[in-house]
């Protein structure tokens, strides 16, 4: 377990990573993977038993990013825990690379499942924790779903899946971030209220403040005492958290930083 | 000669599989009494899932199930498993290549009353377009069994192609189902009938009215659609004038089409494909339906009849 000041570092590191291996791939998705930074370096650290011994089990705590196009999220935070080498991280979205654009299972040990058509990871995430309830086993299964990815039906037909089968050991983290590509979610196509949807589906609802590891430490310990239901977190957060320039512009959904906007983006993040 | 649906021999095989390995989980989607899969709820209540009437997340929930190490039966007609579904297939089940196996029931014209909004005459092209996807479409009840209890070893996404209708059983308790290979059902020079599924009986009542017309038709069934017997296909083009293909799909991108990638790139010979000609169908009895939209034995004789006038064999 690392304390709150022992996590800075982690996701300092983990924020100059996302940028700088999206801006060394000229493409990828930084606003909305600097949105989870807290969320999921919490995940990872505090909460999953997920280790170098236990990487390669077919069963044990998984966690599965929804929201695939976030691939620099979770490839930064494998980097972190030891997974993946720091070098590899700069050959992402390049020929022959196991960094896929959207994360390949089969590539990387610690990717729990291959991801990025939306909709398909909840679900994916309600197989596993179906799976592990069937075979009374002890595990738990996190999946990060987008804002905007809650427009797909899919996602409710995961929703009312898991509330059925009474998957207590499924968390989900919606991050609520208020952007999608084409703008903001209440404009392109209002998803809201997310959280009333999943109560109304039979989901134990959480609300945070997707940047305050105190506070998401306390929704995960939450989430794995509540008995009977799946959890949402609701988890309202800033889509490209802590490169000024980038935070709440939805321009920065999908779109690399030039050699200047890195510099400072850089500058910023304290980073090199 | 005796007669059982592929979806009921389907049932029948996953109940006996499903109590030999508590690693397989069956999927449904509100259809397990029709898809047969309630046969193996009855035997294994806590491995039976029903996912209700939502074929895209039970495609997901099976690649996640499959994920931990499980064998993943997941069950719907096949207009619903091969087409509504057809992206969760893909990125979810044959991206991955995760262990799961579609057995998709009611396949084709033949099933019938319901009409063409559910008579999936696609999901052969669909489903041999995608990486990592085996597909196999059983003829018979005794070829249905072998083939559920192969599948269940092989490790990757497969396809089954199953139906509703009875077909005749035209193999014996002797058969061995080999994955990939061809069966050669009756040996004939000139002509070469290639069927599969439920267009294997037709081609074997096609090739014996075929000799009265002097014509003696080899006759081979080809379950496993991909991978395909390559070396028979080859050695069938080299030994016969003319192949027909007889499939209940459309005559684009199924089994003929199948073939004659293999045919044209490596021995080209004549073909002429028998099956549904790029039409929806409708509603009516399975022989009322293969009787209007040509595929039945009669329609095979016919065609090769044709064949002959025009000096093709």
């Amino acid at each position: 377990m690392l304390s709150k000041e022992q996590l800075l570092p982690i996701q300092k590191r983990m924020r100059i990573n996302i940028v700088k291996m999206v801006a060394n791939a000229n493409s990828g998705h930084i606003g909305g993977s600097l949105s989870a930074v807290e969320l999921i370096s919490t995940l990872y650290f505090n909460e999953m038993n997920i280790t170098k011994e236990n990487l390669t089990n077919l069963q044990r705590d998984k966690f599965v990013l929804s929201k695939g196009h976030a691939s620099p999220l979770l490839f930064s935070v494998l980097c972190e825990k030891g997974f993946l080498a720091e070098e590899e991280l700069m050959t992402f979205r390049k020929i022959d690379s196991r960094l896929q654009g959207h994360p390949n299972m089969n590539y990387v040990d610690g990717v729990d499942m291959s991801t990025g058509s939306l909709g398909q990871g909840i679900s994916a995430a309600v197989g596993m924790a179906l799976s592990y309830k069937a075979k009374g086993l002890d595990y738990r299964v996190y999946t990060l779903v987008g804002d905007g990815e809650s427009q797909e039906g899919q996602v409710w037909e995961a929703a009312m899946a898991a509330a059925h089968y009474k998957l207590d050991n499924l968390c989900a983290i919606v991050d609520l971030n208020g952007l999608q590509i084409d703008g903001d979610i209440i404009k392109v196509m209002n998803p809201l209220p997310i959280d009333k949807k999943f109560e109304a589906f039979g989901w134990n609802v959480l609300y945070v403040d997707g940047h305050d590891v105190d506070a998401i430490m306390e929704c995960y310990a939450q989430a794995r005492a509540y008995k009977g239901k799946p959890t949402v977190i609701v988890a309202t957060t800033v889509k490209g958290k802590g490169v000024s320039f980038m935070e709440n512009d939805a321009g920065w959904h999908g779109v690399a930083p030039n050699k200047e906007q890195l510099a400072k983006a850089l500058e910023e993040l304290g980073g090199e | 000669m005796a007669k059982m649906a592929t979806r009921e021999a389907y049932g029948k095989a996953l109940a006996k599989i499903i109590v030999e390995d508590d690693n397989i989980f069956v999927l449904d989607a509100d259809l397990s009494k029709s898809t047969k899969t309630n046969d193996a709820k009855m035997v294994k209540p806590e491995r039976h899932f029903n996912m209700g009437i939502a074929e895209a997340n039970m495609m997901s929930v099976a690649a996640g199930i499959a994920s931990g190490g499980n064998t993943v039966f997941a069950s719907t007609f096949a207009m619903f498993a091969a087409g509504r579904a057809f992206e969760q297939v893909r990125n979810s089940i044959c991206y991955p290549k995760l262990n799961v196996k579609i057995c998709a029931t009611h396949a084709g014209i033949t099933l019938g009353e319901d009409g063409a909004s559910h008579q999936a005459i696609e999901d052969l092209a669909l489903m041999r377009s995608v990486p990592n996807m085996t597909v196999i479409q059983p003829c018979d009840d005794i070829e249905t069994e072998q083939v559920i209890r192969a599948v269940a070893k092989y490790k990757g996404p497969v396809y089954v192609r199953l139906g509703r209708s009875a077909v005749e059983t035209v193999n014996n308790e002797n058969y061995i189902f080999e994955l990939g290979k061809g069966v050669v059902l009756r040996k004939g020079s000139k002509l070469a009938l290639i069927a599969s599924g439920i267009m294997v009986q037709e081609a074997l009542k096609a090739a014996e009215e075929l000799t009265l017309q002097g014509i003696d038709a080899t006759v081979v069934n080809i379950h496993t659609i991909k991978p395909i017997d390559k070396d028979l296909i080859v050695e069938l083009a080299k030994t016969h004038d003319l192949i027909c293909t007889c499939e209940e799909h459309n005559v684009l991108g199924g089994l003929g089409s199948a073939v004659s990638e293999v045919v044209s790139q490596v021995h080209p010979v004549r073909m002429t494909f028998l099956g549904v000609e790029d039409t929806f169908g409708e509603s009516g009895t399975p022989a009322a339906l293969m009787e209007k939209y040509g595929i039945t034995a009669r329609h095979i004789v016919e065609r090769i009849m044709d064949c002959k006038e025009k000096g093709l064999i």
